[in-house]
């Protein structure tokens, strides 16, 4: 809401210091966004009248123009094409800073030679006074500016740029603001007078009006001026509606908005005359009416779109824009002026539905109150007569059928104190509260407590906190003590979930794997990407009204956002790249539960499942370029690794086992098994979903369940002594089938007693070994906690573990 | 004989001195101490003279061979210490040569800030709950004292999975993380403290500034006598923590539906200490918080009752705090995830 001060001037006395003024509001809810200063930097600039305007002898789109400052006539150069004799402009003398109208920069005016004539001074834009970006045109001033008087005199001014919270409609507008600067800075408040002649033939007589929907239309009031003369409006109105930065149309259009800005009221004109049979009707459109709006747009209307109509068609759409067909032109000679209250949810709905926000929707759907239309209606047609010259009907119509009483709220110098722990005498809060419109009554109800009736436009005061806020606002946020919390403290919990996530991203990010969040929405076709199947195995999902197609289904899995940062860093990293995230996947749910008290039939939408899982991807060369690296690529034992070694942090040891993962290479993953539950996967991307994603390399991903894990987490840990006796130390090499798995071999290796720990240290095939067969060395360590081992005891357990190995699985020496 | 014995210490004494390397070192010990050097002669010859001139010879000859291997142990370290120099200054590394770096990750910046905010508020007896991301209007805003068609839906423009018509029972993207408050006292009785960090979704176009998708942490404290006096204190000492001591703080007036009165944190903007600049919009301060005393509404909503209980709630986005701590001027910036950005924090 921009607010100028110069107008606000006119209802309250504006303190000096701008910033100071800026500061309380803003202190006490209204936050000051900006403030912009119009004509500070306007010296030498005067009001000057247009003389004489003749061709320029050299240059057909030039003219001279002679203008009058009052002390001296000069003529000068001027290429605007709106110029005429008898305007009044705002005219710069040399010396004066103006902003270049084609750089933007402020430039010291000179007397300059156009086109071989002497030009001494400049006729001025909007753009050169910095007013606006309108450089076409020269700023034509009301005829009524006094010539020769200072530009900044006569039409400088500070606008505020306030943000007005929604729960204040009351501030938008000027007398609500300069409510607020009254309470705050201890000045009177002046408000209009309102009176005017009325003649002798009443309102009714002229039209009548019937609220079919009460509800949606609480309150509908409409004046009657017949001999209007529709002209420009005089300058002071222009000049504050330029403040608001609405463009002046005419004195009928004008004084409509001017009131609307100075009580918040949006009003409506129609012309009398084009009103069919003199009857008003407030009703709901029937789906596919039409209507022509003021701004020539057809638009097709339905049931949420509450219309005023007269006995043949719609006149208006409530709240939004009057129609197009009864508006007031510059033949319009009676006028009736609506003021009315509308539902502030119907007039949201209309709004949205027809997608026209106004400046009058703005209001109504923020909730104005049915108080406020008699007050506005009267405003605007007393200034209707002043300056077009019209008569008022006798009386206003007003249908009221949504009056309710107003209600008293209780409040105690106690409660101002429970809430804010700020004390304050219960003569400073009733002091207060009247200086913002407030009718307290001391009360008994209440010990040293006040019955208060809230003003008509302070709809959103419902409720004592309510009325402490406005105490504490006005005194001042700043006065409220500093204290800590003494509350006793609630028990505190056992959170788990936290120090796992906590220990895997910090295990993570030590062996170099960058964290990494990315949106909980994706698209169809980046989860497609994922799979070989047309058909997704979780249907995500889906946004109701996505932003962009890039963002429409709620993720059902890590692995696509963590991709698609994986090919995007390839594009500029030349090492390996390793990242992670552990964040929220969506499963959508279709249970048969009901919800808390709701009976929700079975197979009733659900809310999806949030399950926490971690993802990590990692590919190309391991270290980074380097004069002492080696670089070889991650492959799939790495990821291995990975896994076994979080699952070593967290105390727990897995199986893996071969995986058909649609996303993995089949042969190149597995699935991480947990005391029998599957954990998680580990393995090499499929090379269709790295060519999906535009990745190079192999990539190597990982992808965990992190309820599973912590499930699994064994928190009570035991300690295991230190072995007191020394160990044996034996190396086998073993020729094997190919198809035999390193792990049946170490199956039957662990399950021999004494064995402390099986390492295989090389993997074989080539020379010296069969076709078919492999080799592995593996380093067995025997250790025993109870006594030193003899190399007797280890040979007869290591023969009895070839013999088995041989039996079971084909096993021999290498020689 | 002294006189030759002396002569003999001067000579070997003077053929020290010129040698200059180990090898030479051994025989400079057998050709002046060793069992053929003519000391150890003069000395095996002491039994051949009288017993008074023995002992005195005896005694001159032993001291001057315990002098030189004295002086010859001297010289020895004394080699020593120059050929490993030598062989140091032929062998020793260039040590400017890039080191063998360890690998290193990072947490995600917004990470950090979270877990910055979590400490702080830990530290004070809060304790952390998450909440769900895609929830019922119901919890998003009925409950939160936003009914359908109130203006302050304005200030939440919602992604809805159901559409908005169905009331309640709609499913939304929460749009803060209030809801939380909701699900947490409809469960539990004061004193309640808790802070909940989770992800919020608004349907913006995304910009330098806005972005769909960004973090909040709520803060919630419910007992008797809680006053705004304490939310100021708690809030205040928060920025203290994040921001240090020094940094000034503002509290003033603001609006959310669901406290009453409603409070907006400011701290002195980071770039200017307040004197206005493009960072602040020329205001000396940087939004940071919004707060408030619960709404009674709200706590009668969850059978609380607000003439017994009393407390207050509070909300940040959590992007901008690294934001203005690092100048960063891009929220996208965040989930780009391009790990030359990330890679800095």
């Amino acid at each position: 809401m921009y607010a100028s001060l110069k107008w606000l001037g006119d209802y309250v006395d504006i303190i000096p210091k701008h910033h100071e003024l800026a500061d309380k509001l803003t202190m006490a809810g209204m936050e000051v966004k900006a403030i912009q200063t119009i004509g500070s930097n306007w010296n030498d600039v005067v009001v000057g009248h247009v003389t004489a305007v003749t061709p320029h002898p050299n240059a057909d789109k030039l003219h001279l123009v002679t203008v009058n400052l009052g002390s001296q006539q000069i003529t000068v150069v001027c290429g605007a094409p709106n110029i005429r004799v008898g305007q009044k402009v705002p005219f710069a003398k040399t010396g004066a800073k103006l902003i270049d109208g084609h750089t933007g920069k402020i430039a010291l005016l000179k007397p300059a030679r156009i086109r071989g004539i002497l030009s001494e001074g400049m006729v001025c834009s909007e753009k050169e006074l910095g007013i606006s970006e309108n450089h076409d045109n020269i700023l034509v001033l009301s005829s009524e500016a006094p010539i020769g008087m200072p530009l900044d005199d006569y039409m400088g001014d500070v606008i505020f740029d306030l943000d007005v919270t929604p729960n204040r409609p009351d501030c938008l507008s000027m007398i609500g603001i300069a409510r607020e600067i009254a309470a705050l800075t201890g000045k009177p408040l002046h408000l209009p007078q309102i009176c005017y002649e009325e003649a002798e033939k009443a309102i009714s007589q002229f039209i009548s009006v019937d609220i079919i929907e009460p509800v949606l239309c609480p309150r509908y009031c409409a004046s009657l001026i017949t001999g209007v003369k529709v002209a420009p409006s005089p300058g002071w109105l222009q000049q504050y509606l330029r403040s608001y930065g609405m463009r002046p149309i005419n004195n009928v259009v004008d004084i409509s908005n001017y009131v609307m800005l100075e009580y918040g009221q949006p009003l409506h004109t129609f012309d009398y005359h084009k009103l069919n049979d003199k009857q008003i009707i407030i009703r709901r459109a029937k789906d596919g009416e039409i209507i022509v709006s003021l701004d020539e747009i057809k638009r097709t209307l339905t049931q949420n779109n509450l219309i005023i109509v007269d006995m043949k068609k719609p006149v208006a759409i409530a709240g939004l824009m009057g129609g197009f067909d009864t508006g007031v032109t510059s033949t319009t000679t009676a006028i009736l002026v609506e003021s009315a209250n509308f539902n502030r949810g119907a007039i949201r709905r209309s709004a949205e539905q027809l997608n026209l926000q106004s400046e009058a929707s703005i209001r109504f759907g923020k909730g104005l109150n049915p108080d406020l239309p008699p007050i506005a209606l009267k405003r605007a047609t007393q200034l209707l007569l002043q300056l077009t010259g019209g008569k008022a009907a006798e009386g206003i119509i007003d249908i009221y059928p949504g009056k309710t009483a107003p209600h008293a709220i209780l409040l105690s110098s106690k409660e101002v104190k429970r809430l804010s722990g700020l004390k304050v005498n219960i003569n400073e809060i009733l002091r207060i509260l009247n200086t913002l419109g407030f009718e307290c009554q001391k009360t008994d109800s209440v010990p040293a407590g006040i019955s208060v009736l809230a003003p008509y436009w302070r709809s959103d005061i419902k409720c004592a906190a309510d009325l402490a806020e406005e105490v504490i606002r006005i005194i001042g946020y700043d006065k409220i003590p500093i204290t800590r919390l003494s509350a006793s403290l609630p028990p505190q919990k056992f959170t788990p979930q936290r120090s796992l996530k906590q220990k895997l991203r910090n295990t993570l990010i030590g062996w170099g794997f960058q964290e990494i969040l990315t949106y909980s929405l994706t698209s169809l076709e980046k989860l497609q990407k994922l799979s070989s199947k047309s058909k997704l195995r979780i249907d995500p999902l889906q946004i109701a009204n996505p932003m962009t197609k890039k963002q429409e289904y709620l993720r059902t899995t890590l692995r696509a956002g963590l991709l698609t940062a994986m090919a995007n860093n390839q594009k500029h990293e030349e090492t390996g790249i390793r990242l992670f995230e552990i964040g929220k996947i969506f499963l959508p749910q279709h249970s048969t539960a009901i919800r808390k008290n709701q009976n929700l039939e079975t197979g009733e939408k659900e809310l999806p499942q949030e399950k926490e899982m971690l993802c990590i991807a990692f590919g190309g060369s391991q270290g980074d370029l380097s004069w002492r690296d080696d670089r070889k690529s991650f492959d799939f034992f790495d990821a291995k690794g990975v896994v076994e070694g979080l699952l070593k942090q967290l105390g727990l040891v897995s199986v893996f086992e071969p995986c058909d993962d649609e996303g993995l290479l089949l042969g190149k993953s597995a699935n991480v098994i947990l005391d029998g539950d599957k954990a998680g996967v580990v393995g090499n991307l499929h090379p269709r979903v790295a060519q999906a994603f535009e990745l190079s390399d192999t990539i190597c991903l990982i992808e965990m369940d992190l309820d599973k894990l912590m499930s699994k987490t064994n928190m009570a840990k035991r300690y295991q002594p230190i072995p007191q006796f020394p160990s044996i130390t034996r190396d086998i090499a073993l020729v094997i089938d190919r198809q035999v798995a390193f792990q049946q071999v170490e199956n039957i290796i662990q399950g021999f007693p004494l064995v402390k720990k099986a390492t295989l240290f090389d993997v074989y095939t080539g020379k010296q070994i069969p076709e078919g067969k492999k080799s592995f060395a593996i380093r067995i360590i025997y250790q025993s906690a109870k006594r030193t081992l003899t190399e007797k005891q280890i040979d007869k357990i290591q023969q009895q573990m070839l013999n088995k190995l041989h039996r079971e699985l084909g096993t021999t020496l290498r020689d | 004989m002294i006189k030759s014995l002396e002569k003999l210490r001067l000579e070997a004494l003077a053929e020290l001195e010129q040698v200059s390397e180990l090898k030479e070192l051994e025989s400079w010990r057998v050709r002046c101490t060793g069992k053929k050097s003519k000391l150890t002669q003069a000395l095996r010859s002491l039994a051949s003279l009288p017993l008074d001139e023995r002992r005195k010879i005896g005694s001159l000859a032993n001291e001057i061979k315990v002098d030189l291997e004295l002086r010859m142990d001297e010289k020895k370290k004394f080699l020593e210490e120059e050929h490993m120099a030598s062989f140091l200054k032929q062998e020793g590394l260039d040590i400017t040569l890039p080191g063998k770096l360890m690998p290193t990750g990072r947490l995600h910046p917004v990470t950090q800030a979270l877990d910055e905010i979590c400490s702080i508020f830990t530290r004070m007896g809060f304790q952390i709950a998450e909440g769900p991301d895609v929830e019922w209007d119901y919890y998003n805003f009925e409950a939160l004292n936003i009914p359908p068609e109130h203006p302050a839906r304005d200030m939440f423009a919602t992604f809805w999975v159901d559409s908005k018509e169905t009331g309640e029972s709609a499913r939304l993207l929460r749009t803060h993380t209030s809801p939380m408050q909701i699900r947490i006292m409809e469960k539990e009785q004061p004193p309640i403290r808790v802070l909940v960090p989770g992800r919020t979704y608004r349907y913006e176009a995304t910009d330098a500034t806005h972005e769909s998708m960004f973090y909040q942490v709520e803060g919630l404290a419910i007992d008797t006598n809680i006053t705004m006096a304490d939310l100021k204190g708690t809030l205040f000492e928060f920025c203290h923590c994040l921001f240090g001591e020094e940094r000034k703080v503002r509290f003033r007036c603001d609006y959310f539906p669901f406290v009453e009165p409603g409070v907006e944190v400011a701290v002195e903007c980071l770039n200017c200490h307040g004197k206005g600049c493009r960072l602040c919009g020329y205001s000396g301060w940087l939004e940071i918080l919004g707060a408030g005393m619960v709404h009674p509404n709200v706590l009668k909503r969850v059978a609380i009752d607000p003439e017994k209980y009393t407390g207050f709630a509070f909300g940040m986005g959590v992007e901008r705090i690294p934001m203005l701590c690092y100048g960063i001027d891009d929220i996208r910036l965040f989930y780009n995830n391009d790990i030359r950005f990330l890679k800095q924090f």
